[in-house]
């Protein structure tokens, strides 16, 4: 199958006036129709950077994209000029930011930032738009459509603004859909009924998600595979129940033990990852996790680990002349 | 909630207050705060009448206690008004009415010598660690700064060693007392301000959301810290949080709150084992669990809509608006905290 979305050794970095900052270091993945992937790391770790560079809102300079290709509808969006990308930018994809107060505009009414995709993209008339607007209102959930278009941004509580935020990000019936930790500003219960329509526009849309958080809860939610990034590479990948049941980087182990859960046995500690994250500043001669990591050989510090196995984990004792180690049982 | 043990609490809040004008920090004056004696119930009918309009009934008439040594956990959703509770028992806010009752004396009608000695001994840890700290003081000054406060320090040196001390406690490096808090990561600018809190040594201390801030992986040994302080220096915590994950773990006893009440108090244990609020159960049904498995198996409950304004709560019970189970006792009377035994107190009409 085509995928709709292939990200091949993309490499973004930004400078700086301390040096170059190497952020996202060749990564691989795609995503195809329908399908929900979700990119997890800590912050730094060039999620949001791998996001932005998808949608070409790296800011340049200090930032550039220095290598690699992204295929979307087979064309390399890397390519396209800025006039192309603002054709695909609120159309064929869209994004949904964490924080929805800065992304809509505080002086303008509610309608106008919603029917600008429309009038702009679809060569709508501005009736048309108001009366797709609604639609979009009823399908995000925010009651009394009509009347909430009249009304600004500061009148809306965060639950709503993210819903007017997906309803933009919508309105075109995007292909992908790029959600920047789109919950994280929000309380648990309005973040699970965000999480819920996620879902079903899925299901209703087809659409394809990219999820961007560091909430391991709530991927396990709602993503078909997960893509876990450290130090700006993907270091493990697989399916939801590959990478929740059965993981292979330490780094993934370390990120499920260092979080407490909601049914965890109360006697349970948590194992935090010691240490910090590493200076992206520097080239790595080994694996970037090796200093953080219990597991780590002489030849961790030495040699940058490749992919290894199916469900492609960037760590040496996947190699098959490595000791075995296991995550133990009882902390999953 | 305030028979709980025979030994004498730490900390005992008794139908606590606090309301703001719409205008701005000024209290409104509550009426007669003679008559809010008991529970949580009494008390916040007999306020309602004398709230002005444009009033925040922020917390609106709440009791608890801590035990010396034991954590209670306070958690809501935002606007809930936990981080007022927090602020007020430390002292930052004037309650409306109500008493904050440490040791035995009531704090909210302390005074000068007094006041400042009894702060002393209540310490607070604050969520954001880029805002909380002087970017124009050093690491050594920002922690000092409290031990000149209380002249806890004879002389320069003896300051000098404390603070390389308190640093030590906290994992820093002592060496680095003469840094700038921009020259630290975010972990380790909320382990300078455990240590600042640290320096009076405290016996309360009230933290407010203090792993929120920082990364998920650094989280853990924030949290683990706060348990070893707990154990070496036998400290009081009253942590408030919105991870109810987080305070599961970290607490004994957990406070549930909603629009400026304590709706469940239960052991943490059944927290997730046995909640009987409504409110309770929607929020643990909303946070999600690492498990695809699990996930897939679980059904929510979804609440509708969002919290009502705390300007003009809802008559009778403050959540039958989004309850799932109201009857039509809930919204015209205020539900009365029943004890269900085993350290667990409910408001609901429903049980």
């Amino acid at each position: 199958m085509e995928h709709l979305l292939q990200v091949r050794d993309l490499e973004v970095q930004f400078s700086t006036y301390a040096g170059v900052v190497q952020a996202v270091r060749g990564i691989n993945f795609d995503v195809s129709s329908g399908e929900v992937v979700a990119l997890v790391g800590e912050s730094g770790c060039g999620k949001s950077v791998t996001a932005q560079s998808i949608m070409r809102l790296i800011p340049s300079p200090p930032g550039k994209i220095s290598g690699g290709s992204i295929m979307f509808n087979n064309e390399d969006i890397l390519k396209k000029t800025e006039r192309q990308m603002r054709k695909i930018r609120g159309n064929t994809i869209g994004m949904i930011f964490q924080d929805p107060m800065t992304f809509l505009n505080p002086v303008l009414t509610i309608a106008t930032q919603v029917t600008e995709n429309l009038v702009l993209h679809k060569g709508m008339s501005e009736s048309q738009a108001k009366k797709r607007a609604v639609n979009l209102f009823e399908l995000v959930g925010i009651p009394e459509p009509e009347a909430r278009l009249k009304q600004y941004p500061h009148q809306f509580s965060g639950g709503m603004r993210q819903r007017v935020m997906i309803a933009m990000a919508l309105a075109c019936e995007p292909k992908l859909l790029i959600a920047d930790e789109p919950t994280t500003a929000l309380d648990v219960t309005i973040q699970a009924q965000i999480m819920e329509l996620l879902k079903e526009i899925k299901q209703r849309l087809n659409t394809a998600i990219i999820l961007i958080t560091h909430d391991l809860g709530v991927v396990a939610g709602i993503a078909d595979r997960v893509l876990v990034m450290y130090a700006g590479q993907i270091v493990e990948s697989g399916t939801i129940d590959e990478i929740m049941k059965s993981p292979s980087h330490p780094y993934t182990w370390g990120l499920l033990k260092s979080i407490p859960r909601l049914d965890m046995d109360r006697s349970k500690k948590l194992t935090p990852i010691w240490g910090q994250p590493p200076d992206l500043l520097q080239q790595f001669t080994g694996c970037p996790f090796a200093p953080r990591c219990d597991y780590a050989m002489g030849i961790c510090t030495q040699k940058i680990p490749p992919d290894f196995g199916q469900t492609k984990v960037r760590c040496w004792l996947r190699h098959p002349q490595a000791p075995a180690v296991r995550l133990k049982r009882e902390v999953l | 909630m305030s028979e709980q043990q025979n030994t004498t609490p730490l900390l005992k809040v008794d139908a606590l207050k606090k309301y703001f004008s719409q205008k701005g920090s000024a209290a409104v004056k509550a009426e007669d705060s003679s008559t809010m004696t008991a529970g949580l119930d009494e008390s916040s009918v007999g306020s309602r009448a004398g709230a002005g309009r444009g009033t925040v009934k922020a917390v609106d008439g709440i009791s608890f206690t801590i035990e010396s040594g034991k954590t209670l956990g306070l958690v809501g959703e935002s606007g809930c008004g936990k981080t007022t509770v927090g602020r007020t028992v430390i002292g930052l806010y004037r309650p409306t009415a109500g008493s904050v009752i440490y040791k035995g004396t009531d704090l909210t009608k302390a005074a000068g010598e007094l006041r400042l000695r009894n702060r002393r001994q209540m310490q607070m840890i604050f969520q954001d660690p880029y805002a909380s700290l002087n970017p124009r003081m050093t690491v050594g000054d920002i922690v000092g700064e409290p031990i000149d406060i209380h002249h806890l320090a004879g002389s320069k040196n003896e300051r000098t060693e404390k603070i390389r001390d308190l640093l030590d406690l906290v994992g820093l490096n002592p060496e680095h007392i003469n840094r700038y808090p921009h020259e630290f990561s975010g972990g380790q600018r909320q382990r300078i301000g455990i240590a600042r809190s640290l320096a009076v040594e405290p016996e309360l201390i009230v933290c407010d959301e203090p792993v929120s801030a920082v990364d998920v992986s650094i989280q853990a040994q924030i949290v683990n810290m706060l348990e070893r302080l707990q154990d070496e220096l036998g400290l009081t915590y009253m942590i408030i949080a919105h991870d109810l994950s987080m305070i599961k773990y970290i607490s004994d006893y957990v406070a549930v709150m909603y629009l400026g009440k304590i709706v469940e108090l239960v052991t943490s244990e059944n927290l997730y084992k046995n909640p009987q609020h409504p409110y309770t159960k929607a929020l643990l049904s909303a946070v999600p669990i690492a498990d695809p498995v699990v996930e897939r198996r679980r059904k929510r409950i979804l609440l509708e809509g969002d919290v009502p304004s705390p300007m003009a709560p809802p008559p009778g019970c403050r959540f039958h608006t989004r309850c799932d189970r109201a009857l039509p006792v809930c919204r015209e009377k205020e539900p009365p905290v029943t004890d269900l035994g085993g350290g667990q107190w409910v408001a609901c009409h429903n049980l």
